[in-house]
Parts: structure tokens; C-alpha cells; sequence
């Protein structure tokens, strides 16, 4: 099947900033996209360039096989923003800022289109209401309805749970989950990396230009390698070095009474490392995978290009 | 056209809240039009326009010329209600630029543009909403006044010629054709100058600048400087068009998505 967003060397400046610099890359169907970075880094602008907001200055991008800059309406159409500030109108209930948006959008249904994401994000019987009488979380939530009113194939979320309490954070997180389920592809926006880490199938980390792209577990295996610990009774010097004259370590660190080993394929070698372990008399409690975190990565890669 | 008419109904739900729209849509027309019908009332048989009438020679040479078959009460009585006439050139700008200012202004505010603009609806449809719903009331607003006023001139005037006086083409060109034309360059103004400022009261007041030349011209009449008559009506509605046609151009400029999103502060 046909990617449902493709860039390439996607370019934009505002006057002499360059915002977005040759960005590349392709969003199969019903993947969770995750856009990190750090403030000012284009995440935003990338997102109002895929949904046709604003235009590229070079490059070319489709989306739903649809050429931004030429098909725009159709982009806009077919696709669905939340961005990062909620912007509903204060002075009108939710269901009326749900049905002028609706009609923006050309839905067939109003009325039941409305119900039912007001009832899917649990603010059906506040319907009434005025906007500017909700919390955050439930302005966040009905932006993310006005969103999905249309049915869009592609949604680009902005800062999805930015500002939310953990709870409406969880429940935002578990409904974009469903929506992935639904197979639709999604473009997230975020500055929380565990959030990323736990919604997305593949990150681009971007500032300006894209530093990398891959899953999750990918980046950090380039980063990083992968690191197993052992956990002995007494760490010695003597247990380092009997690993480290092997080929397939990288490295090996005493960190209090841990080994940590750096290595490309624990799975083959542990049964190895462990029989020498013990063989050379080390009293092993147990042994885990360091796993690093997104954070780690994320930091990583912007130091290094801060660096550059 | 169903997208327009979707932001004129959502801008009236949302601006007709606020209360200062409320005034300037409701209450500054129904004072525009009460007080000379209440001074036409004082008038008569108050020997005042019998006083004027009998002074007529203080009146400008050209209102004893325009009066015609008008008696020197009835002329006087003109004179006075055209001074008023003014004020239905004044309401159809100030009540566009309040509403447009709020609504501009608003939306910034509560940054509720970019969502609107990533709906596929076009900047024309959504100006041209956004402007009408401005226009739309401003002139709904100074016609139904202007028929109220002639009516009650009719009821109150001491001769039905009054009246007939201020169906004149002059006025009805003024009302009609300057009262449109005033209400979009005050509602493009208004856009240009929201685009700018973050206080729907400095955009107000600010866009409301446009009213100085008519101002200046009512200024002018009232001290007998000029007199208002139909060649300088025209000659202002042909300013108006070119004045339209540049502001309209500037406003539309300004209102491009790239520029909203990114430039708009």
C-alpha cells in the first residue's frame, strides 16, 4: 500500500530562519509517527506544511497521495489537527463548536457525528455548555473530537497532552492508541519522550533537519548498543577483565557491584558470559538489560548536533 | 456560499455576547435616531423654529436654494433633521469595526484561527464571513433606523414636505450606496489594524479613524462651510471605491493563511 505522507528534501524559511531543512521521509498507513525536538526545531511547522497550512518554500510532500501546494483542499479535507493550542470558542457551547466545525468540514451527518465523539470523549452531557466554563483536559479532549469530526485518514496531533493532568494524559494517550487501532496514521508532536516512546512505531528526531529516524528500540541500539548488567555478590576487577578480551564486547564497566557489558547480541552471548563468570568464582545475583530510555537518545542526539 | 454564511451564523452566536457589540448594535442607533425626533418634537409650537425660520438668513444660501417649495419652518426644521442625517453615515462604520475588531481580535486571543484554517474552507470565504457579518447588521441596523426616523419625522414634522425632503436622491444615495461603501472600508480597516493589535478596544478605536473625513465633512457643514449636496455625495462614494478597492487589497494580504499563523502576534 501506497505511504499516506511522503516528503522530500521538504524545505521552509521564514526570511532568513530556516525552519525546515530538506526533510525526508515516508509514513506508511496506520502508523504512530512521533516528531521530537527541541523548541523551535520545525515540529510544528512541518505539521502546518502536511496539513496545507502554510506552504513549503522548496521541496515537494504528499499526503493521501494528495501534492501539498496544488491539492490542498483536498489535504484539508482528509485530514485532521489538533493544534497545540485547543482554540475553541469560549462563548459557544461544545456541541455548537463541534457543528460550525463540522460544516467547515463538509460532515454529512451532523448531528450524529457530534454525538458521537462527544459521547466517545465523555463530555455528552456537557454538550450544553459553554466552552470557556471547561477545564483544560476537556477542552483538550473536545479539540481532539473537532479533530476527528470529519473522519480523517491522517491526524496530526500538536502537543496532544501538554499541560494535562496524568489522568486525562492517560486517557488521551489510551484513545490515540484506539485510533491507531482504527488504522489511522498518526503524526504526533511531543516533548514528552515516554509518551513517544510508548505510542510511537517510529521517531524522527528533528531540529531543523532530521538528526534520525527508526523505532524506538532501533534509536537506541544505534545510540547506545545494548547493555547487559550483571549483578554480583562482589564485583571484581578480575571478572572485567576476563570479558573483556572477548571480540564481540564492546566494553565492560564496574559500576558498584555490577558489571555492565556492552555488547551487540546478548541473546547468543550471555550462556558465554555467564559460564565465565562463574567459572572464574563470580556469585552472580541476577542479570538484566540496561535499557535506556528515549530521553537518553533524544539528549544524545541534540548535544551532538549542538556540538556540530 | 454555505461555508460563508456557517461564519456569519457562528460570529453573530459569538460576538452578540459581548456587550459592547450589544451597544453599538442596539443602543447607538436607537439614540442616533430618537434625539432628532425628540428635538423635531421640542420644536414645534416651541416658537424656536418660528425664531429660525424668521432668521432665515442665518441659514446657508444653499438651504433657502435646496428648501425650495419648503415654508421657513419647514425649512428650518430640515435644516436641523439633516445635521442628524449625518450620524446614519457614522452608524454604518462603527458597527462593523466593533464587531470585526472583536471577532478579529478574538480569535487571536483564543488562537481559534488555525483551526478554522486548516478546515478546507478559502480565505476569501472566510474574510468575506468574517466582513459581512460586520456589514450585514451595520446596515440592516442604519436602513431600519433611517426608515424609523423618516417615519417619525412624518408623524412629528410640521409638514409632510419635511419628509419628502429627506427622501431626497441626495440622502437616499448617502444612505444607500455611501453607507456601504463606508462600512467596508471601516470593516478593512478594522481587519488590518486587528492583525496588528491584541485589545479589541485599540482596533476599535484605531479602525475607527475612518471616520475623521466624514466627521470632517459633517464639521464643515454644521459651521456652513460646505454645504452637502449630491455632487459632493458622489464624489465621495467615487473616493470611497478606490479607498475600498486598496483597503480591501491591504486586508486580503493580511489575511493570507502564512501571514495569520506566523506573523500575527
Amino acid at each position: 500500500m501506497n505511504d499516506m505522507i511522503t516528503t522530500q528534501s521538504l524545505t521552509k524559511k521564514f526570511g532568513e530562519n530556516l525552519a525546515v531543512d530538506q526533510l525526508s521521509l515516508s509514513i506508511p498507513p496506520g502508523e504512530v509517527f512521533g516528531l521530537l525536538g527541541p523548541n523551535g526545531a520545525g515540529k510544528t511547522t512541518i505539521i502546518r506544511m502536511l496539513s496545507a497550512l502554510i506552504g513549503p518554500t522548496s521541496g515537494q510532500a504528499t499526503v493521501i497521495g494528495f501534492e501539498i501546494g496544488k491539492d490542498d483542499y483536498d489535504i484539508r479535507k482528509n485530514v485532521g489537527i489538533l493544534t497545540e493550542a485547543p482554540g475553541l470558542y469560549d462563548r459557544l457551547s461544545a456541541e455548537r463548536n463541534l457543528g460550525f466545525f463540522a460544516k467547515l468540514y463538509e460532515v454529512e451527518d451532523i448531528p450524529s457525528q457530534v454525538e458521537q465523539y462527544l459521547r466517545m470523549l465523555g463530555l455528552w452531557d456537557r454538550r450544553h455548555e459553554e466552552v470557556g466554563t471547561f477545564s483544560k483536559g476537556m477542552r483538550q479532549k473536545l479539540a481532539i473530537a473537532r479533530a476527528l469530526l470529519h473522519e480523517p485518514k491522517v491526524l496530526f496531533l500538536d502537543e496532544p497532552t501538554s499541560g494535562l493532568d496524568p489522568e486525562v494524559a492517560h486517557l488521551v494517550r489510551d484513545f490515540i492508541t484506539e485510533l491507531r487501532q482504527e488504522g489511522r496514521t498518526i503524526v504526533i508532536c511531543t516533548h514528552n519522550l515516554d509518551e513517544a516512546d510508548r505510542l510511537c512505531d517510529r521517531i524522527a528526531v528533528i531540529n531543523a533537519r532530521l538528526l534520525a529516524l527508526d523505532t524506538p528500540a532501533n534509536l537506541r541500539r544505534q545510540l547506545f548498543g545494548r547493555s547487559v548488567v550483571f549483578h554480583l555478590v562482589k564485583a571484581e576487577e578480575k571478572y572485567s577483565k576476563v570479558l573483556e578480551g572477548k571480540d564481540f564486547i564492546q566494553s565492560v564497566k564496574i559500576i558498584d557491584d555490577k558489571l555492565v557489558v556492552t555488547l551487540d547480541d546478548p541473546e547468543t552471548y550471555n550462556p558465554i558470559l555467564i559460564r565465565d563468570l562463574v567459572s572464574h568464582g563470580a556469585e552472580i545475583r541476577f542479570v538484566g538489560e540496561l535499557r535506556r530510555t528515549l530521553e537518553d537518545v533524544y539528549l544524545r542526539l541534540v548535544k551532538t548536533e549542538e556540538e556540530k | 456560499m454555505e461555508k460563508i454564511l456557517t461564519i456569519i451564523r457562528k460570529e453573530w452566536s459569538e460576538v452578540f455576547k459581548n456587550r459592547f457589540v450589544v451597544f453599538a448594535v442596539a443602543f447607538m442607533p436607537l439614540i442616533f435616531t430618537i434625539i432628532p425626533l425628540v428635538i423635531l418634537y421640542q420644536m414645534q409650537g416651541s416658537g424656536e423654529a418660528s425664531e429660525i425660520a424668521g432668521s432665515l438668513n442665518a441659514v446657508p444660501n444653499e438651504y433657502a436654494a435646496i428648501c425650495g417649495e419648503l415654508t421657513g419652518q419647514d425649512c428650518a426644521q430640515y435644516f436641523i433633521l439633516s445635521q442628524f442625517l449625518m450620524l446614519f453615515l457614522i452608524m454604518p462604520i462603527i458597527i462593523p469595526v466593533t464587531i470585526a475588531s472583536y471577532s478579529i481580535v478574538g480569535e487571536k486571543t483564543t488562537r481559534t484561527l488555525e483551526p478554522v484554517l486548516a478546515t478546507p474552507i478559502s480565505t476569501v470565504e472566510l474574510l468575506a464571513g468574517k466582513a459581512l457579518a460586520g456589514v450585514i447588521p451595520a446596515l440592516l441596523v442604519t436602513w431600519g433606523s433611517y426608515t424609523i426616523f423618516t417615519i417619525g419625522t412624518n408623524m412629528i414634522a410640521a409638514s409632510p414636505l419635511v419628509t419628502k425632503q429627506l427622501l431626497d436622491p441626495m440622502w437616499l444615495l448617502a444612505i444607500f450606496v455611501l453607507g456601504p461603501l463606508l462600512s467596508i472600508a471601516g470593516v478593512s480597516l478594522a481587519v488590518m489594524i486587528s492583525s496588528r493589535v491584541n485589545d479589541p478596544r485599540v482596533a476599535e478605536q484605531l479602525s475607527s479613524l475612518v471616520m475623521i473625513p466624514l466627521l470632517a465633512v459633517f464639521m464643515a457643514q454644521s459651521f456652513g462651510l460646505i454645504q452637502v449636496n449630491k455632487t459632493v455625495i458622489i464624489w465621495f462614494a467615487l473616493g470611497l471605491v478606490v479607498i475600498d478597492t486598496l483597503l480591501l487589497y491591504f486586508a486580503t494580504q493580511l489575511f493570507q493563511r502564512e501571514t495569520i499563523l506566523t506573523r500575527w502576534k
